[in-house]
C-alpha cells in the first residue's frame, strides 16, 4: 500500500491526522507531513478513514 | 446476513459513504441508490466557493469512494427520481411514477432543503444555495456583474458566499437578524470575530436587522429592511438555514421531529436506518438528542448506520466529537464538538487580534467544543480534550500549558 498526496489540493485540514496519526501530520507550520509513504497493511482501516475523511479528497491509495 | 436487497434514499455523501461501507462490509446483494437530482452523489463544500466563484468546474464536485472507482460499488442507480412514500411493513419504497421498490435493509440519507423567504417564491433573482443547480444558477448571476448582491443570513453559508462575492470584487451586503453572525453556530463573541472579519474585506454588514420585503417588477430590483434601510441589488441569496427532507415519511411509522428519530445506533426502525442531515439520534457523549448537518457527520453517520444495518442487533452507538471547517478569505475556521451562545468561551493559543487563534467551549464545568482560526493541527490535537469530556479548568491548564 502506498500512500499519496496531491499537495495541490491539501489544505491541512487534519482529519488524516485524526484518523491514521501513525502516517499523517500536520505540523506548526500548517503543512501536511506523510510520515509513512509505505505503511503496513494493519494500517489500512486508518489510512482509507483517512482518504475517506479528506475534505479535499486530496489522499489515495495505490496498491 | 440476510439482508439481500438494500436501498439507499437519497444520492448523497452519506448515502455514498453507506453504501461504500456495506459493500466493504461484505453486503452482495443489490445496492438501489435512489436521488431526485439528476446527478450522481457530489461535494457541497466548493458550491458556495470554487463552484461559485468559478475557480473549479461542476464537474470537479464528484465524489469517489475512498479506494477507487464509484463504479466498483456496483450500484443500482435510480437518479432523477424522487421518493414519495414508505410502507414499513411492507418493507417497500414508493417512488414518483408509481413503482415500488422492495427491500430488506433502508438507508434514509435524504438531506435537507433551504427555507425559502416567504413571498419570494414568484422573483428572478432570489436564490437559496444547496444544490449544484442552484450554485451555477448562482455564479451565472454573478458573473453577469451584479451592483450589488444581498446575502441574508449571515449561518456559514451566508458568511461564505458574501466572502466569495468579496473575492469577485463585487459589493455585497450581509444581512442578519442576530446581533452577530454565526451566533447560534458560534456564540457572541466569536461571531463578532467573524464580523469584524467580513467588515475587514468589504462587506456591508447588517446586524440585527431583518428583511421586510424584497421588491421588483420583474426581477429583484430593492430590499428593505427593518430599520428603514432600502438597498438597491439585483441578486439576493438567502441563506435562513435548512428543514430535514421528511414530507415523504410523514404517516410511515417512523417518529418524525424534526428530522427522522433514531436510537443511538441510528436505527429509526427494524431494517432501517438513517444517516445525515435528515437524521436525529441521541449523542451520548453530549447527553444531547442532536441533528447535525456537518459535512464531516454526513461521512461517519453514513459509515455508522451501513454498520447497524448489517450488526445483525448488536449495534454499537453513535458518539461522535462534530467536526466542521470553513474557509472564508484567507481564514480556515474549524470546530470540533458543539458551541453555543451560552458556554463560555476561551482564548488558550493565538491571538484574536491577529485570526490565528484556539478557543476551547466550556458548558457545566465541561469542555464541549475547540474552534481555531488557522489553526488546524491546535483543533485536532485538542479534540481530544472533547471526546474525553475533560473537566473545564483542567482543559483550560492543559491547553494554556
Amino acid at each position: 500500500m502506498r500512500v499519496v498526496v496531491d499537495y495541490d489540493l491539501c489544505e491541512s485540514n487534519a482529519l488524516c491526522m485524526a484518523a491514521a496519526p501513525e502516517v499523517f501530520e500536520v505540523r506548526e507550520d500548517d503543512f501536511l507531513y506523510v510520515l509513512q509513504e509505505e505503511p503496513s497493511e494493519e494500517l489500512r482501516g486508518k489510512v482509507e478513514e483517512a482518504a475517506r475523511r479528506c475534505p479535499k479528497q486530496a489522499i489515495s491509495i495505490e496498491g | 446476513m440476510g439482508l439481500d436487497r438494500i436501498v439507499i434514499v437519497g444520492a448523497s455523501l452519506a448515502g455514498l459513504r453507506a453504501a461504500e461501507e456495506l459493500r466493504r462490509l461484505g453486503h452482495t446483494g443489490s445496492l438501489t441508490i435512489v436521488g431526485d437530482e439528476p446527478h450522481r452523489p457530489y461535494d457541497r463544500p466548493p458550491l458556495s466557493k470554487q463552484v461559485l466563484t468559478g475557480a473549479k468546474p461542476p464537474e470537479s464536485t464528484a465524489l469517489q469512494t475512498a479506494t477507487g472507482s464509484i463504479d466498483d460499488l456496483d450500484l443500482d442507480w435510480r437518479l432523477g427520481t424522487t421518493a414519495t412514500g414508505l410502507e414499513l411493513d411492507e418493507r417497500t419504497v414508493l417512488l414518483a411514477g408509481g413503482e415500488r421498490l422492495p427491500y430488506d435493509g433502508l438507508v434514509l440519507a435524504t438531506g435537507a432543503t433551504p427555507r425559502r423567504l416567504p413571498g419570494t417564491d414568484h422573483i428572478d433573482g432570489v436564490h437559496t444555495l444547496r444544490t449544484l443547480d442552484d450554485s451555477l444558477a448562482i455564479g451565472a448571476a454573478l458573473h453577469a456583474t451584479p451592483r450589488r448582491v444581498a446575502v441574508v443570513g449571515a449561518g456559514f453559508i451566508g458568511a461564505e458566499v458574501a466572502a466569495s462575492c468579496r473575492g469577485l470584487g463585487i459589493e455585497v451586503s450581509l444581512i442578519e437578524a442576530l446581533p452577530v453572525p454565526l451566533e447560534r453556530g458560534l456564540g457572541p463573541t466569536m461571531g463578532g470575530v467573524i464580523a469584524d472579519l467580513h467588515r475587514d474585506h468589504g462587506v456591508d454588514v447588517r446586524l440585527g436587522v431583518g428583511v421586510v420585503l424584497i421588491e421588483g417588477a420583474d426581477r429583484v430590483e430593492r430590499v428593505r429592511l427593518t430599520d428603514g434601510v432600502v438597498l438597491d441589488v439585483d441578486l439576493v441569496v438567502v441563506g435562513i438555514g435548512v428543514g430535514p427532507n421528511t414530507g415523504w415519511l410523514e404517516g410511515s411509522g417512523l417518529t418524525i421531529d424534526n428530522g427522522v428519530l433514531c436510537d443511538a445506533t441510528c436505527l429509526a426502525a427494524p431494517g432501517v436506518v438513517a444517516a445525515g442531515d435528515v437524521a436525529r439520534w441521541p449523542n451520548r457523549r453530549f447527553g444531547e438528542v442532536m441533528r447535525v448537518e456537518h459535512w464531516d457527520n454526513a461521512i461517519s453517520m453514513g459509515t455508522h448506520a451501513a454498520r447497524t444495518l448489517l450488526s445483525g442487533g448488536d449495534a454499537e452507538a453513535y458518539e461522535p466529537v462534530p467536526w466542521f471547517w470553513s474557509d472564508q478569505y484567507d481564514r480556515k475556521i474549524q470546530l470540533a464538538g458543539r458551541a453555543g451562545p451560552e458556554d463560555d468561551v476561551e482564548v488558550v493559543a493565538g491571538r484574536v487580534e491577529d485570526r490565528k487563534f484556539v478557543a476551547l467551549y466550556g458548558r457545566a464545568g465541561t469542555v464541549v467544543g475547540v474552534l481555531g482560526m488557522n489553526q488546524p493541527a491546535q483543533v485536532m490535537r485538542w479534540r481530544s480534550l472533547v471526546e474525553d469530556r475533560v473537566g473545564w479548568d483542567d482543559a483550560l491548564a492543559v491547553t494554556r500549558g
